[in-house]
Order: structure tokens, then sequence, then C-alpha cells
């Protein structure tokens, strides 16, 4: 197993390696640049040379390439110019705050998922199954951010159950409480999509395995439904339904990006909407290694769940 | 999984609910800012969002007076300038020290604009100063005593004054530059009425009130400026109380709040203009008669009460009422009259060629760009003029513009927000501000006499025979129509029924120095 995850980890230094220059490609590719960006109204060609200079943004986009990946390797990731502040210390920020974010939503819509996927599947066609899948659809196709915004006009402005918006109170706060009850409604409107996909799959899954022979066996043999479900067709459905856990871990990163401007989430998604749109270049590199990373480790770690679950994969 | 979802929500909001997010303390502001600030150095700040907490921390030279465009002495008590207009001398305000406790004096008047002016000055490299261009005719400051120092211009330079009063002229400590270089900006110290407390990336930015301050110490304990990007959840968190003060209240939302006892809304024309660039060079708009058709045609009063809602105020010319010295109360807006238009049109021997119409999707000042664009081009087919329209995302949109319409477009949309009427007109109308001799005179307007009137208007130094060379201008500019004059925009902010003696600026800075909330 070590020398599998070990063998996984060198094959992803490439990816991210190739990803970090179609990122500055497209970045050089996009009209527009910084200096246009700081200067706005003022861009005359003479003050947007001086700033380019001063930036550093006047040598040829393979040779800007090359000092980024030089600093890099050095643990510098260059300063960000529309924050005035390092690329590393703005992004590891914003990560954190993404991830204690997507890590609850990911628990969420994983638990609730599960359960809504296993309750339709056995009790299929019952008056349960059709209420959630009802429910399921109805998340499904809700847009995220309009949720979101339903869910402050609800919970924190009309009943003042919520704060709106922050990750923090402005005043007292900064402790664990506070941070749930920030924390509640935009990881309660992430999880909902995922949740959707989650239990859909669920259920299909186990159904499938509801119909094999060995389960006609257990009953058959006299083992408890409960048993029967929990035990051996629940374990046997996960392994379907873990890869879809792990692209929905993906999809909350993603998702996070709208849900992080409704509800000023300092998170990385918001982050990098606002870099690309200031031609931010080195926040840009910065956040997406960061993201792309967390990427590889994700499906890494799905398969390596994925593989214990199921002993074929051995 | 429905009750499943009630129940984890009754549990968590009984759990967690604290009531720390909609009590703040009185006296105590808390401020809905549109973005997180870039810097907090006055040298190194572009943006009107940032200026919002800078005017609060720092001073210049002199400030605009209370509800003008007006410059009035502040950290210098009086001036004068030499008969050429080249040497300007200060007297400074004497006892003032900045936040980390270094006496205000000449040398640190000195140091900020030589840091900012000088490519060899020690601490040039703390920037970049994406502004320093303001002071460019700047040549030498000197300190000529402890409470003295003097600038000279490489050229008389009418909008230095008022180029001191824009944030980009406050003064920063030199001692916190020397001690934080580059990281200054985070760690601001200025004369102004607030300190520095706090900044907490992405969350907020705190400071406190200076009980020292020389114009006597404000109300406010403090201040909070919370940076909420996204304007519904803005207009949310004011609802729920978590905000005492929001700017920039969507169009669709200030009615709510007005019809609500626990708000207060307040609106300020500012010294903004939204015009369309018209194409002088080639194309029918070449043609001055067919310009002042398109004047006719666009229905403006419609653009600001339907598309804007109100927020704006319909443009007669290229200066913005607010600069009310130097603007032409005479000057009435082109009237909406289709039938003028078209027989303009007919007269001038328009043979109905396409015009191609440059649109935005958002940028600094441009209101609500693309709807904008879109009933412009409903008004303009009215008349029987197609328009194709182009829409490219700001920055884009500025690397078409500025370079020049020829052969490309016909129009373009575009806003300008200036501190001194010599500005815009200077950067845009002249024949010298071509944009290949570097100005912003897209659409490549000439007229001697313009030039010769805005020359003469910056090398004066009396404010009267300014104000007359610059309404001959806008005379002379509002007839030859090289652009369509289109709206002035009107601040807004909203504040809880608590906040008292709170008052926008002209300039747009939001000066917070007198507000209280008991």
């Amino acid at each position: 197993m070590g020398a599998y995850i070990a063998k996984r980890l060198l094959a992803a230094i490439p990816v991210i390696f190739g990803l970090s220059i179609i990122v500055f490609v497209i970045m050089a590719m996009i009209p527009g640049d910084p200096a246009l960006a700081i200067l706005g109204s003022f861009a005359t060609p003479e003050n947007v040379e001086k700033l380019n200079r001063d930036l550093g943004l006047d040598k040829p986009m393979v040779q800007q390439y090359f000092i980024w990946l030089g600093n890099m390797f050095h643990g510098d990731f260059g300063r960000s110019y529309t924050l005035n502040r390092p690329v590393i210390d703005e992004v590891l920020e914003r990560f954190s705050a993404t991830l204690i974010l997507a890590g609850p939503a990911l628990l969420l819509c994983s638990i609730f998922g599960l359960l809504a996927g296993i309750v339709s599947a056995v009790r299929q066609y019952g008056w349960a199954d059709k209420v959630i899948t009802f429910i399921v659809l109805i998340g499904i196709s809700t847009p995220s951010f309009w949720l979101g915004l339903l869910l402050i006009l609800v919970f924190a402005v009309k009943i003042k159950l919520f704060p709106p918006s922050g990750m923090w109170a402005i005043y007292g706060g900064g402790d664990l409480p506070d941070l749930l009850a920030h924390l509640t409604l935009p990881a309660l409107t992430l999880a909902v999509v995922a949740t959707g996909v989650i239990a859909r799959l669920t259920r299909t899954s186990m159904l499938e395995v509801l119909r094999q022979d060995y389960i006609r066996t257990a009953r058959a043999k006299g083992i408890s439904e409960r048993r029967v479900i929990y035990k051996h067709a629940f374990k046997a459905a996960l392994v379907s339904v873990v890869p879809v856990i792990g692209i929905q871990a993906g999809f909350v990163l993603g998702g996070a990006v709208y849900i992080e401007t409704v509800f000023q989430w300092p998170g990385i998604g918001s982050m990098l909407v606002k870099a690309i749109s200031t031609r931010d270049i080195l926040l840009v590199q910065g956040g997406v290694l960061v993201v792309a990373t967390a990427y590889v480790l994700f499906n890494l770690i799905v398969d390596v769940v994925q593989t214990i679950l199921d002993p074929r994969l051995r | 999984m429905k009750t499943l979802l009630t129940a984890a929500l009754a549990a968590a909001s009984l759990l967690f609910a604290s009531p720390s997010f909609s009590q703040t303390p009185p006296n105590v502001l808390i401020v809905g800012q549109i973005a997180e600030p870039k810097s907090l150095d006055p040298a190194a700040d572009t943006a009107v969002n940032d200026f919002r907490i800078l005017v609060n921390l720092y001073d210049g030279l002199v400030r605009y007076k209370d509800g003008t465009l007006e410059v009035e002495p502040s950290l210098a008590t009086s001036w004068t300038i030499s008969d050429d207009g080249k040497v300007y001398t200060f007297k400074l305000r004497e006892g003032v020290t900045f936040h980390d406790g270094t006496p205000f004096n000449a040398e640190a008047v000195k140091f900020n604009f030589d840091r900012m002016l000088k490519e060899d000055h020690p601490y040039h490299d703390t920037g970049p100063f994406p502004l320093a261009f303001f002071f460019s005719t700047v040549s030498e400051v000197k300190v000529i005593d402890d409470m003295t120092v003097e600038f000279d211009l490489s050229a008389p330079y009418a909008p230095f004054l008022s180029n001191l009063a824009y944030p980009t002229g406050l003064l920063i400590s030199p001692e916190a530059v020397k001690e934080y270089g580059k990281d200054v900006g985070r760690h601001p110290s200025g004369t102004g009425a607030f300190k520095f407390v706090e900044w907490a990336s992405n969350e907020k930015v705190v400071v406190e009130k200076n009980p020292d301050y020389w114009d006597g110490a404000p109300p406010l304990e403090a201040v909070v400026y919370r940076p909420i990007t996204d304007a519904n959840t803005r207009v949310a968190e004011m609802l729920a109380g978590g905000l005492d003060v929001m700017v920039e209240v969507p169009p669709d939302n200030l009615a709510q709040f007005r019809d609500d006892a626990s708000f207060k809304v307040y609106e300020q024309a500012g010294p903004h203009l939204w015009f369309l660039i018209l194409n002088t060079k080639d194309g029918p708009f070449a043609n001055k008669e067919i310009r002042q058709a398109a004047n006719y045609a666009i229905n403006k009063q419609a653009l600001v009460e339907n598309v804007l809602q109100g927020t704006a105020d319909v443009a007669a010319g290229p200066t913005p009422p607010a600069f009310a010295w130097a603007h032409d109360d005479s000057l009435e807006p082109y009237p909406y009259d289709p039938e003028k238009a078209k027989a303009m049109l007919k007269e001038a021997g328009y043979d109905g060629s396409e015009v191609t119409f440059y649109v935005t999707d958002g940028g600094s000042g441009m209101l609500n760009p693309t709807a904008m664009g879109t009933a412009i081009q409903a008004d303009l087919e009215a008349v029987g003029m197609k328009v194709k329209i182009e829409t490219y995302e700001w920055n884009t949109f500025l690397g078409k513009v500025n370079p020049g319409l020829e052969g490309k477009a016909d129009m373009a949309e575009m806003a300008w927000m200036t501190n001194d009427p010599d500005t815009l007109p200077f950067l845009a109308l002249r024949s010298e501000a071509f944009p290949d001799k570097g100005g912003f005179n897209s659409g490549y307007y000439s007229n001697p006499k313009v030039d010769e009137l805005l020359e003469k208007a910056r090398q004066s130094t009396d404010q009267a025979e300014r104000a007359k060379l610059y309404k001959e201008m806008q005379q002379i500019v509002h007839d030859d129509a090289p652009w369509v004059f289109v709206a002035n925009w009107k601040q807004n902010a909203v504040t809880s029924a608590a906040v008292e003696n709170f008052k926008l600026q002209p300039s747009f800075f939001l000066m917070l120095q007198k507000v209280s909330k008991p």
C-alpha cells in the first residue's frame, strides 16, 4: 500500500506542473493586464508601462514563468499585486477557510445522502421513497447561490437565528460557537446539492445489491433485516458510492465559489475569482496550485478507501 | 430527510446562536464596504473603496471643505503661490504628531513626496505608486525650516492643490515606512482622527478614536470596516442589523430602506460623468450634425429614471455640477427629441450604415453598463440608426477603448470620476491627448479653441479666471458634441437610524470625523 501511495504521489507531480503551465498560458492569453486593472481610467500607455516595469511584468512571458518556477522551488510564491501581501499567506489563509466550510459540508452530504439513499432503496416505491426522491430532486435542481440567499433571508434577516455573512463575529466571538453559528447556513447550502447526488446514487447501488443472490441467502438464513441491510448490502453498495463521494468532494470545493461569494466566506474560491478578474497572475498560480494538490490528494484518498473496502481491487 | 434537516437546524441554533452577531456597542460604527482594501498606504491606493478608510486615518496638507470640492487648510495652515504659479510654499500646523508618536514636520512632507516621485529614493521600492503622476509636475520639495515646506513645479499646474487634497496626497509617518517597508500598507500610521488597530484579512479593518486629534477628537470610539463583495449579502447584513453604514446600495433596494423608519438613506451627486465616446475621426460620427442627432435621440431622462432607478441625474455637458465653481449652470442637457434627431440625420445625409458600439459588463463608475447599452441601442434604432453592440469584460474593454476607436468602433461607453474640473477634459478632450500621445481622447475630438482654453485654465492660479475658462470650454464642447453626455451618478449610503451627523461628500470620500452613534 505504501509503495502504491508513493507511486501515485509521484505521478501527481507532472500533473500539477503541467497545470501551472496551462494556467500561466491562459492568463497570458486573456486580454487586459494587471496595470490596466490597477490604473483603471488612468491607464495611459505611459503609466501602464511604468507600472508594469515596477511590477516586473515587462519581461517576456516565458522568462516570467521560469522566474516564478525558480522562486517557487525556494518556497517563494511571490507577492500579490492586488493585495500587496505574500501570495502564500493569502492562499493558505483562504484555503483553510474553504476547508472549514467544505469539510462539514462534505460530512453533512455524506451522512444525509447515504441515509436517504438507503431508506429510499429499502422502501422502494413506498411513500418514504417518493418523498425522499421528490426532495432530492428539488435539492439537485436548486441553484446553490439562490438557496443561499433564501436561507439568509429567512434565517438571518427574518428570524435572526444565524448571522447573514462572514466567518467570525465582528464584535466578541472568535470561539467555536461563533464559528459554528457562521458556518451553519453556508455549509448547509453547500451540502444540499451534493446530498441529492449521493442519495440517488446510493439508492441505485443499494437496489442493485439487494437483488443479489447472497442477500436472498442471508435473509433465508434468518439474519435480521437490519443486519442484512447494513452489514451485507450497504457495505457492498458503498464500493460504488465512495468514488462518487470523492467526486462530490471536488464538487463541494468548486461549488464553494458561489457560496463563498454569497456568504462572504473568506475562502479560496472567491479569492480566485477576484484574482482572475484583476489579472493577479501570481495569486491565481498559487491558488490553483493549492486547489489542484488538494484534488489529487482527495482522489488518492478515495482510491485508497475503495481498495480497503473492496478486496477484489487489492 | 426534511425532518432531519429541521432537527439539525433547530439543534444547531439552540447550541450555537449567540447574540454577538447582531449587537455592537454604542459609538462603534460598522461600515459595509464593497471589497477588501488593497493597502492602507495612501501612496499605493487607487480605489474609492480604500479611500473611504484612508481619509479617516490620514490628513493631507489640504482637504476638501465640507460639502464642496474646494480646498481648505488641513496640515498646512496657509500657503502662498508665486506669481508664475510654479512655487507653492506651505506653513505647517504646529504640534501635530503621527499615531506612532513621531512629529509631523517639513522633513516628513518631503519624505512622502520624494518616496513617491524619486526613483533613487531609498524607500521608492515600497511602491509601486500608480497615481504618482498626479504630482508629476513637482520637480523638487524643499524643507525651508522645520514648519515650512516648498514645492517647485516644472510648469504652472492649477489642479495641484486639489490633487494634494486627493488621497494620494495624504501623509504617512516616515518612521512607519522605514520600519515596515513594503508592508507599511498593513501597518498604517497617519495623523488622522482615527488610529489603526487591526486588519484581519478578508474580515475587517478596525480603527479607533485618536483622542489627541488636532481638529477635535471624534465622537466615535471605533470604526470597523467589513468587506462584503456581494451586494445582496450587503443588503441582508444591513437588514439583519450587522451593519451601521452601507455604501453603494443597489438601486433595487433603495426604496425598501426608504420605507423603513429604522434606516436613513443618503444621496449625494459627485464629480462623476457617464458618457458615450463618439469616434469623430471615421464613420458617421465624424459629422458634427450626426453627433448632435445622437444626443437628441437618446432619452437620458428614461435612462436615469428606469435603468439607473433615480441613482443619477441627467448630465448636461463634460463638467459635472459637483464642481460647483467651475460648472456652467446655464448649460441645458440636449432634450429628448427623436423627431429632430431623425430630421438632422436626414439633413446630414446619414446613409444608414451600421455603427459599432463598445459596451462593457462592469467596471468602476460604469453603473449598469449592459442595460444602459441596450437602452441606448433601442433609442438610436428608433431614429433609424442601426447599432451593433460588442460587449467586453472591463479590462478587455479598456484595452480596446483606450488605444482609440479608429477603424474598430463608432462609439463606446465610458465613465470618469475626478477630483478637479481640469482632469477629465485635459486628459480626454484635447488634441494633445490623442491615444498615440498618451491621453484618453479615444474619439479624436479636436478643437483648437478648446485646447487653448484648457491650457490657459491649467496655468492660471486664480479660481475665478479658471471658472470662466472652463465655462467657455463647456459651451463649445456641448455644441461640438464629441460625446453623448448621459448621467452624473449620485453616490448613496444607508445608515441605521441610530447613526447621527452622517454626511456624504461630493468627493465620494466617507468622512467619519463628526459621526456618532449614541
